[in-house]
């Protein structure tokens, strides 16, 4: 099985077992990166596919939240290079697939082709790189296709029908679908024809699809799990993480 | 930058630049540029490239800019001869006079033509980012023309140092939004706007204030911005004489030197000098003289050239102009540094205020502190290069940089008389 094909799997594991996949995101080393495997483990452990979000010192598409931890762990020496070595170190332990999140930036600074085959050694199977249009991803994709890692492609409640299936058709692991129009943990929660929108994406993608942005409680995930195969939950998770509270309690509680 | 544009693509990009077929229709400028936004702006920036194709090059948007820029803007701007520095310098230097603008900048350009592009785009309200406050002055004043409310968004260290501006875009009926996050200078700000911008896409125009950013805008504010250049060539034939041996211009993000030097770019003959912040030194965050020290990156929507560590973050800058105070720089200069048309060089804090100090005694013109590195490094260039002829953009005023500027002490340490 390719690495993206993992992600895929995962999700649809979780809808044969009857739950909504669990997608939770920390961003890596955040807030100590001396517990960042442990972190990883527990969060790992609760969730279907784990999103690992690379500090970048301009988080253009985050929330307050989400920049305030970015800050915090670029502080605390975090890189994406630090990031592959401590998953080396914790190589064979985890078994739920990771996607990364970075921003471009840091991905053209490492290299595509060392990303690709860093990211097969470490059990990275898929990117989400918020500031990569479809136009602009050609290089990348390329890159990581030749070791079978996933670029996932998002989509937004303005993408026009025809894009959306361009979009759909190209992503891979899974299609993620940006609930809400702004940046992420947003107070604005979840909008009202939700339904309608996330059962259009679904019904276009032959991919699982999960949403993403504004989710922060059971019931939301409940809410999009009606229509989707998977819930991202960030921001939320990393204000736990914030607060020093235990991160497998909060995804427990998510279920 | 030699190792992404080999030396025939180099003379095949430069005829472009200069037949004027760049940027793309991906936007690039040779390798430069491009659009890398979140799928949440790509609607809007769609929208923003169709509006530009309807109305930019009308007959009708460019009679109703032309008319704001003479009424209102009050162009064209003189272009002045500085008998005294020519003598101090051993030159023949003349200043195109953008401080003479509406505001005080040639800011005013940009802002009153994208102003009215958003009002025929039908946006509800306008947005902007400003660095040292002269693009906020300007989309304020803008948008009260155009009768569109207007936020500025400003990263908090530069509403500290650049008070007086402040208070002008609330006077202009703006409202001005502290940044908190990041650098809290211009690339916060800019990160903000962007971050609004997604919540209401058709609604919201952002007007940015530099030729920076992803495509379509460098494009269109070089478009809007180019009337500098255009005035100053056709003033220097019939004034000056002649074309000027080089011209100069300071770069921040880099609009008001492709709005002086695009128009002369086929006039092989003038030296094109672009001039960044040298800020203290050449160390880490000590300036912000991206084409001269920085590398190839992706930075708020195009690849460029950045001020970035080994892992793509981008670094913080240190410049006293607030206005130069960028890691970024234009795709279009990044382009023009990579074929050799524009060399970009830097002039120091301390050389920008004994610029500034000179300028001011010798011609009576008060120079914003961004616009004093262009002086500082014509200057240098004018006693290695003797008697030759001389342009300078002079993009601004420096009214907005007294609370900088009186931490100095005058350099001639005169006193008040009583």
């Amino acid at each position: 099985m390719l690495p993206h094909e993992k992600i895929s799997a995962a999700l649809a594991t979780a809808k044969e077992n009857g739950r909504t996949g669990l997608v939770p995101f920390i961003t890596a080393g955040y807030p100590d990166p001396a517990k960042f495997i442990a972190t990883l483990k527990a969060v790992a452990e609760h969730g279907d596919v784990v999103e690992l979000g690379v500090p970048f010192s301009d988080p253009m598409a985050d929330g307050m939240t989400i920049q305030r931890s970015s800050f915090a762990a670029i502080e605390n020496g975090v890189t994406l290079r630090w990031i592959f070595e401590e998953l080396d170190k914790a190589s064979g332990e985890i078994d739920t697939p990771l996607v990364m999140m970075s921003y471009l930036n840091p991905l053209l600074a490492f290299g595509y082709e060392s990303l690709a085959k860093r990211a097969r050694e470490t059990g990275v199977c898929g990117f989400i790189v918020p500031d990569l249009p479809l136009e602009e991803s050609d290089e990348i994709r390329a890159a990581l296709d030749a070791e079978g890692i996933g670029l996932i492609q998002l989509v937004t409640p303005a993408t026009p029908d025809k894009r959306l299936r361009v979009l759909a058709d190209t992503s891979r692991g899974f299609l993620y679908a940006v609930t809400i129009t702004g940046t992420t943990g947003g107070d604005v929660g979840l909008p009202a024809d939700l339904a309608g929108y996330l059962d259009r994406v679904a019904a276009i993608s032959n991919l699982p699809v999960c949403a993403g942005f504004g989710i922060r409680t059971a019931e939301d995930v409940r809410n999009v799990g009606r229509h989707v195969a998977g819930a991202i939950v960030g921001s939320a998770l990393v204000e736990v993480l914030e607060r020093g509270e235990d991160p497998a309690k909060f995804l427990k509680d998510l279920r | 930058m030699s190792t992404l544009v080999d030396a025939d693509e180099a003379k095949i990009l430069l005829e472009a630049s200069i037949a004027g077929t760049l940027p793309d229709e991906r936007g690039r400028f040779g390798p430069f540029g491009g659009r890398y936004i979140p799928e949440t702006l790509v609607p809007a920036f769609e929208r923003l490239e169709q509006g530009i194709a309807d109305h930019l090059h009308t007959e009708s948007f460019q009679s109703e800019f032309r008319s704001e820029l003479k009424n209102w803007v009050g162009r064209p701007t003189a272009l002045t001869h500085a008998p005294r520095l020519s003598e101090a310098w051993g030159a023949d230097v003349w200043l195109k006079r953008e401080d003479l603008a509406h505001t005080g900048a040639h800011k005013i350009n940009n802002a009153i033509g994208q102003a009215l592009l958003a009002k025929r785009l039908g946006a509800k309200r306008i947005i902007a980012e400003t660095g040292a406050g002269q693009h906020g002055v300007a989309s304020a004043a803008a948008c009260a023309r155009v009768g569109l409310p207007c936020r500025v968004y400003m990263g908090a260290v530069d509403i500290e140092r650049q008070a007086p501006n402040v208070d002008r875009m609330l006077r202009l009926g703006a409202e001005v939004f502290p940044v908190e996050s990041g650098d809290k200078t211009l690339r916060a700000a800019i990160d903000e706007a962007l971050r609004e911008w997604v919540t209401d896409p058709a609604g919201i125009y952002y007007l940015i204030g530099s030729a920076v950013g992803a495509h379509p805008y460098p494009y269109l504010v070089r478009e809007l911005q180019a009337v500098i250049g255009q005035e100053a060539r056709e003033q220097m034939i019939r004034q000056a004489g002649g074309l000027p041996d080089a011209a100069f211009a300071c770069v921040g993000g880099g609009s008001n030197a492709i709005g002086l030097f695009y128009p002369l770019l086929g006039d092989r003959e003038i030296e094109l000098i672009g001039v960044e912040a040298g800020g203290t030194g050449d160390g880490l965050g000590q300036n912000a003289a991206t084409l001269a020290t920085g590398t190839p990156g992706v930075l708020q929507g195009s690849y460029s050239v950045i001020l970035q560590d080994e892992n793509g973050n981008v670094r913080e800058t240190h410049s006293i102009s607030a206005g130069l105070d960028y890691s970024g720089v234009g795709p279009e200069h990044a382009l023009l540094q990579a074929v050799g048309r524009v060399s970009y060089v830097s002039a120091s804090d301390a050389e920008a205020l004994a610029a500034l100090e000179e300028l001011c005694e010798m011609e009576g013109i008060l120079t914003a502190l961004e616009t004093a590195h262009a002086y500082a490094a014509a200057s240098k260039w004018a006693r290695k290069n003797p008697g030759k002829r001389i342009l300078i953009g002079n993009s601004g005023r420096g009214d907005k940089d007294m609370p900088t500027l009186t931490r100095y002490p005058v350099r001639t340490s005169r006193n008040v008389t009583a």
